[in-house]
């Protein structure tokens, strides 16, 4: 079996971050300029990132899919962003933050990598501030915070419900600042179609399709930066932009980057329940509402019933009635149990009968709060979610309780990387969402926010400098090499191929099928027999989109279904390798929960005797099983524990 | 809902472009505005006809890439709602919907309803930030900052800079984009130190865009999705006399 460096530096877990910035190499002002760096996606990690490395003085080229680097979709993330600041004095430190990062996590992240996480978090909350980020702030002038789910302290740093939009916009600020300044080139509507790996294993470039004229370029560099979110959007419906996917990384894997833990899913508790079979995406409630929303179900069969038929409305249901199944089963937690748990007993509820509205949502009540704090001080906290609430429902949430049901939100699997975020190709490195490393099978509330700027601000630019202190005398990477030749070459086939396939079904259609594979069968709740039928299933499907596919148009200029076909080439072969990550895990954990193993009360099971370790997933080619690679999870700080919201 | 609709299509920069009917029928009242041309598209494409190009991603109202004019109105009817949270309950059975794209000179049309906005990054290029460069940056607590001024920097940060404001004004005007942004650092003690070189950066380079000048219509402000006050103009006006003068 190969053998997996994660490369965790030496010495005690608190002091490792520091020994490593003490003793990692250095690249001196005047060579960082001869040296090229490619970052791909202008969200918080590559946004920051390419901003970083700018300002430090290396040449920085910069692609993102939309019209501007300030609509990655970083900027859809509502809630907050956590710090271990500890501003309220409410018994928060760094240790905290870690250690709930990582019972959050269910046990299955690396240790080093999540403390680093949660050291740098109060920088992140210091640059932003400097920015000129507006976060929420007190009477008294000083920042404001709440609480999210799996902690029981307040750490969150919010700006309304738009923080993602607002710490953006500061990485945008800053990367528009180093842009003017000519250190950072901007290529906008280009999307990431291969990796170009060289002979002696380095990545040393990128294919980029041009999605206005369609042009296939080439680009070189040193080393390259893949900050290009998650593959949600596999499930078809999920909270992730229609444009979010996972073909930069996939593409990255096929070249030999092993791919980690894919099966580790966020499904979100509250989002809008699905309403139509034309519709073409989620919208998430934020987190944030479970601080002064509460869950509920009617406690009696009949009255659910009477709900869904609207034969009654939900206030008529009397206190005495309700079950508040969340704080019933979580007396501890509450309404603020993390999101994989918050979601399992959601569908629990639901699938036992006690659904409302279509039979596949439960109940998020302000009146309570509205009663207790005035309907004032919930708009102020709120508005903006219930305004937009209201535009898609049609039904006004400060008089009828919230319908919600989970989502597809969130992917804690992704690239593999080392204690560096370097894959195990060299060169190849990989941010936020794109990676696999600090969540565990399971992200905390607002713990995306902070990976996505540690990693771009506080982490990429000190350990890329360490690999790239060693290329100072390669020169500029020539884009005429048989490497690019051969990569951009299998670009133009496999965009003729679908071309020429002229099926029936359109790439939409298709992409809907596979969404109810997954979710049916690598959803919430998984088993063996459901993902093996799954898997027959993508294969089928994806025998299918490549002899019936239909993509209108040509190669030449703007070609949306070109595009999207594309994508979903890479995602029926992704879905394929989740379906076999989670039909190999045996246990559940986090995001993981295959109904083999739960305990008598329906929680998670882990195995860690047999399981406590990250799944390295290694392309063998389009017809052989990948092969499987573990790096064993060492917990030398963190006592493991079968995680418990009931009590504290 | 059966509705009718008159969609621009140009098929390049260079196209004359012109107005195209077509029908779509059975359209749920819940369905958003951009799902009921997600349904035109698809029965374009099976007939073999080119869908309508037009700018779309996290469709939660966030992202500002959206940009349909509709019926008159940038992002329709309503107020304070960008094209994707728009619901067809909004419209009537059998109505006629016309949908066009910004129109406005800095803002060139693409393709069909997609425009190119990148003149809003020029903008912010120019000087829209405050140069805080990574690290080496205070404790956050260190600069209290009233709750009223950080409560005005955050709704002038709200903007999506999806130009709805452009293609509201009769001069195409970016007043409001730029005051937005002028107005969000000149509200806080870390936007201060740079505050008089921004704004008249910021205003020549919108000028030398071809925006036009503002002559207080107000179009901007009743427009914009994220309800952006036009107080933010007067607030620039007054940084930026103060920074011609001083």
């Amino acid at each position: 079996m190969t053998k997996i460096d994660s490369k965790i530096p030496e010495g005690p877990l608190a002091n490792k971050w520091t020994h490593y910035k003490e003793h990692q190499k250095l690249v001196n002002p005047p060579n960082k300029s001869k040296i090229d760096i490619i970052v791909v996606g202008t969200g918080l990690a590559g946004g920051a990132a390419a901003a970083s490395l700018g300002e430090m003085g290396f040449n920085v080229k910069v692609f993102c899919i939309q019209d501007s680097p300030r609509r990655a979709h970083s900027i859809a993330a509502q809630g907050g962003i956590n710090a271990a600041k500890n501003y309220p004095n409410d018994g928060d430190s760094i240790y905290r933050l870690f250690y709930d990062t990582v019972k959050g996590g269910d046990y299955r992240g690396r240790e080093a990598n999540t403390y680093r996480l949660a050291e740098v978090s109060n920088n992140i909350i210091d640059q932003c501030v400097a920015q000129g980020v507006p976060f929420a702030r007190e009477y008294g002038g000083y920042l404001a915070t709440r609480s999210f789910g799996g902690a029981q302290v307040s750490r969150t740093f919010y700006a309304r419900g738009q923080t993602g939009q607002q710490l953006l916009l500061g990485a945008y600020g800053a990367l528009s600042k180093e842009i003017k300044r000519g250190s950072v080139e901007l290529f906008t509507r280009r999307e990431m179609v291969d990796l170009v790996v060289m002979k002696d294993g380095r990545a040393r470039g990128i294919i980029v399709r041009n999605l206005f004229t369609g042009e296939i370029e080439r680009y070189s560099a040193h080393a390259v930066l893949l900050a290009t979110g998650g593959y949600g959007n596999l499930y078809y419906l999920s909270t992730n932009a229609m444009t979010s996917n996972g073909s930069a990384a996939w593409r990255a894997y096929k070249r030999g980057a092993y791919f980690a833990n894919p099966c580790y899913v966020q499904i979100h508790p509250t989002c809008i329940p699905v309403h139509g079979d034309y519709q073409s995406k989620l919208t998430l409630m934020s987190e944030s509402l479970r601080n002064d929303g509460r869950i509920w179900v009617p406690k009696k069969k009949e009255d659910a019933e009477r709900i869904r038929n609207k034969e009654i409305r939900p206030r008529e249901i009397p206190e005495e009635d309700r079950d508040y199944y969340l704080e019933r089963r979580y007396p501890a937690f509450g309404n603020l149990v993390p999101r994989d748990v918050a979601s399992r007993a959601a569908k629990e509820r639901c699938d036992a009968g006690y659904g409302v509205g279509t039979g596949k949502a439960v109940f998020l009540d302000f009146k309570d709060a509205i009663a207790r704090l005035g309907k004032d001080v919930i708009k102020a906290r709120y508005g903006n979610l219930f305004d937009m609430y209201e535009r898609i429902v049609d039904d006004d949430p400060y008089e009828t309780p919230m319908m919600i049901y989970p989502a597809i939100h969130y992917v804690m699997g992704g690239l593999w990387v080392d204690y560096e975020l370097q894959s195990n190709i060299p060169g190849l490195f990989v941010g936020g969402e794109a990676n696999f490393s600090d969540h565990g099978a399971n992200r905390l509330g607002a713990s995306a926010l902070m990976q996505g700027l540690s990693d771009g601000y506080f982490v990429l630019p000190y350990t890329m400098q360490n690999y790239l202190a060693d290329q100072i005398t390669v020169g500029k990477i020539p884009t005429d090499s048989p490497e690019f030749e051969a990569a951009e070459k299998e670009v133009h086939e496999r965009i003729d191929k679908l071309l020429s396939i002229n099926g029936t079904e359109t790439v939409d259609s298709i992409h809907k099928r596979l969404g109810h594979i997954m979710w049916d069968h690598a959803g919430m709740a998984r088993t063996k027999e459901g993902l093996e039928e799954g898997i027959k299933m993508i294969q089928e499907l994806r025998q299918e989109f490549w002899t019936n596919v239909r993509v209108p148009g040509t190669k030449e200029g703007i070609n949306i279904e070109l595009e999207k076909a594309l994508r979903l080439a890479d995602f029926l072969e992704l879905g394929e390798l989740l379906a076999r990550d989670a039909l190999h895990r045996e246990e559940s954990a986090g995001g993981h929960f295959r109904e083999e193993h739960q305990t008598p009360e329906g929680e998670a099971l882990r195995n860690d005797k047999d399981f406590m370790y990250v799944a390295a997933w290694e392309y063998q080619g389009d017809d052989k099983a990948p092969k499987l690679n573990k790096e064993p999870l060492v917990y030398e700080n963190i006592e493991v524990k079968t995680r418990n919201y009931k009590t504290a | 809902m059966d509705l009718k609709l008159k969609i621009w299509r140009q098929a390049s920069p260079t196209d004359k472009g012109k107005f195209v009917d077509y029908e779509v029928h059975n359209i749920s009242s819940d369905a958003s505005f951009l799902e009921m041309i997600d349904i035109l598209n698809d029965e374009l494409i099976a007939k073999g006809e080119r869908p309508v190009a037009f700018d779309h991603d996290c469709r939660e109202g966030i992202c500002g890439m959206c940009s349909m004019f509709i019926n008159g109105h940038p992002h329709g009817p309503e107020a304070a709602t960008t094209t994707c949270q728009l619901h067809m309950r909004k419209f009537k059975d059998g109505e006629t919907i016309v949908i066009e794209p910004w129109r406005a000179k800095p803002f060139p049309v693409i393709r069909d309803l997609i425009v190119d906005r990148s003149a809003f990054d020029l903008i912010i290029q120019e000087a829209g930030y405050i140069s805080a460069s990574t690290g080496g940056t205070p404790d956050a607590n260190a600069i209290p900052i009233k709750k009223e001024n950080a409560d005005l920097a955050m709704d002038a940060a709200a903007c999506i800079g999806c130009g709805a404001c452009v293609a509201a004004c009769k001069n195409a005007s970016a007043m409001l984009f730029v005051s937005a942004k002028v107005s969000q650092f000149a509200l806080l003690p870390q936007g201060k130190v740079e505050a008089k070189d921004r704004v008249k950066k910021m205003v020549a380079k919108m000028d030398e865009l071809g925006f036009g000048n503002c002559t207080n219509t107000y179009a901007c402000e009743a427009e914009c999705p994220k309800e952006i006050s036009i107080t933010n103009i007067a607030r620039m006006n007054r940084q930026f006399i103060g920074a011609k003068l001083g």
